[in-house]
């Protein structure tokens, strides 16, 4: 075969190899959509992280506005601290509140900012006061497994306590009531 | 009586277990040989940069249809596969994610550097084995030719060049797959399918790490093939056994370093 087909269709092959490539980072990666420019970073501290990564996202009113850079923990106040990179277009105030939501009931974990009513906006370097630490499934449930045995057995000493009660009322004076919602007996 | 024809099984079994073991440093050790004098001696095929070309035409151009057409089955073959799954779970959406991943991540460079062992590879080793049985390279030694710098390293550079755009090929041939199958035949939402990709899929992490992945597939893949051609016995035998020895250890070398590649990229 002549040396030029053979040019002609190895740069084609190159050419459609680029192509490629370009359209797998503009069209399947996040190339352009994780193209923050200019940024700042702060932190932010958590008593339990949960199952944050990362590189999870940071959503305002449900935008990306950041991701998260880096999760390290502290052994002095044993809470983690996460910094965050925010993209320099969105300022936030000091007094912004971070959460830690899950997307979808089994989804990953981000970081949502909810803004302060503060004057003066968060620099780099800054920390973020508030935050909320992410819901752990297990706390969840032993808390509800909690009180519902608190009140069961709340249950039996209300059985026990209305007939005091019932004493209570008969000694006390009528006028008592006068001004309190109607009960019905 | 019994006790001794034991122990002489035994060390006759020990016996070819070394003799394999040294057998396999040895060509281990004499692959590196060439690796390196490839690498020394490859200027001449950037010099001459069209008998490069030319190879990449011969192991890259000829190869695109086999690689294309087996994309987009893969990821057609993905998408339905995923979608069985994941609608029990009413997240169809992220059909798109699961192709995407799969692709860039794991199956475009190892499926495409097997085919690759299987197209191209088993092609190097025939015809250096036959250059060789039928006495090229000793001519071209004869004549102050390198056969290395002249046959072997344009080979090797025409492979390492190849894999790589043949396996981001792969990748989005197999993704336009799935999107064939998940959006037009199935349809899960179009905004969705790509929003998800978009979203999940990251340029470093995942498509840049694959491409490394298939770089290294192609150094691989390319250096076996030529080796075992290079080292095959000069008889029609011997080059049919070479070319075995090339599928057999180049899909053993691509799915050994791709475990090994993985759990350094994934960080476990």
């Amino acid at each position: 075969m002549e040396r030029t087909t053979i040019d002609l269709w190895v740069g084609i092959f190159v050419a459609l190899g680029v192509a490629a490539l370009l359209g797998l980072a503009m069209k399947v990666g996040n190339l352009t959509t994780n193209n923050i420019g200019e940024t700042y970073t702060v932190t932010a501290n958590f008593e339990n992280i949960g199952g944050l990564k990362p590189r999870a996202p940071v959503k305002s009113a449900g935008v990306v506005v950041g991701r998260v850079a880096d999760i390290t923990f502290d052994s002095a106040t044993y809470e983690a601290v996460v910094s965050l990179t925010l993209d320099k277009r969105y300022p936030f105030p000091k007094d912004t509140f971070a959460n830690i939501y899950t997307a979808g009931l089994l989804g990953e974990q981000y970081i949502g900012l909810e803004a302060g009513g503060d004057e003066v906006n968060l620099a780099s370097g800054d920390k973020i006061l508030q935050t909320q630490d992410a819901v752990v499934l297990e706390k969840m449930i032993s808390q509800f497994l909690y009180s519902k045995a608190s009140e069961s057995s709340d249950d039996k000493s209300d059985a026990t306590e209305s007939t005091k009660s019932n004493d209570d009322t008969l000694g006390a004076s009528p006028l008592d009531n006068i001004g309190k919602p109607a009960t019905t007996e | 009586m019994i006790k001794s024809a034991i122990l002489i099984a035994l060390v006759r079994g020990l016996r070819s277990i070394g003799h394999q073991s040294i057998k396999g440093v040895w060509r281990f050790g004499a692959g590196m040989r060439l690796f390196w004098l490839t690498l020394i001696s490859s200027g001449e095929s950037f010099r001459r940069f069209h008998l490069t070309i030319r190879e990449i035409y011969f192991t890259g151009v000829m190869s695109l249809i086999i690689i294309l057409v087996s994309a987009f089955f893969v990821g057609m073959v993905l998408g339905l596969q995923g979608y069985h799954t994941l609608q029990r779970y009413g997240s169809s959406e992220a059909i798109g994610v699961l192709v995407a991943l799969a692709l860039v991540r794991e199956l475009g460079p190892v499926v495409t550097a097997l085919l690759f062992a299987g197209r191209a590879g088993t092609a190097i080793t025939a015809e250096i084995g036959l250059m060789k049985a039928t006495e090229q390279l000793s001519a071209m030694e004869m004549m102050a030719v390198s056969p290395i710098s002249r046959v072997i390293a344009p080979r090797f550079w025409a492979g390492v060049i190849a894999m790589p755009i043949l396996a981001i090929l792969f990748s989005m041939v197999g993704i336009l797959g799935g999107y064939l199958l998940a959006v037009p035949v199935i349809g899960v939402d179009a905004g969705a399918f790509w929003s998800q990709m978009q979203a999940n899929v990251d340029w470093r992490h995942d498509i840049l790490n694959g491409v490394i992945k298939s770089f290294v597939f192609g150094v691989a893949c390319t250096m076996i093939a030529l080796f075992e051609g290079y080292d095959a016995p000069p008889t029609a035998e011997g080059v049919s056994r070479a070319t075995t020895r090339t599928v057999v250890t180049s899909s053993l070398a691509v799915l050994g370093l791709d475990f090994i590649l993985t759990s350094f990229m994934l960080n476990v």
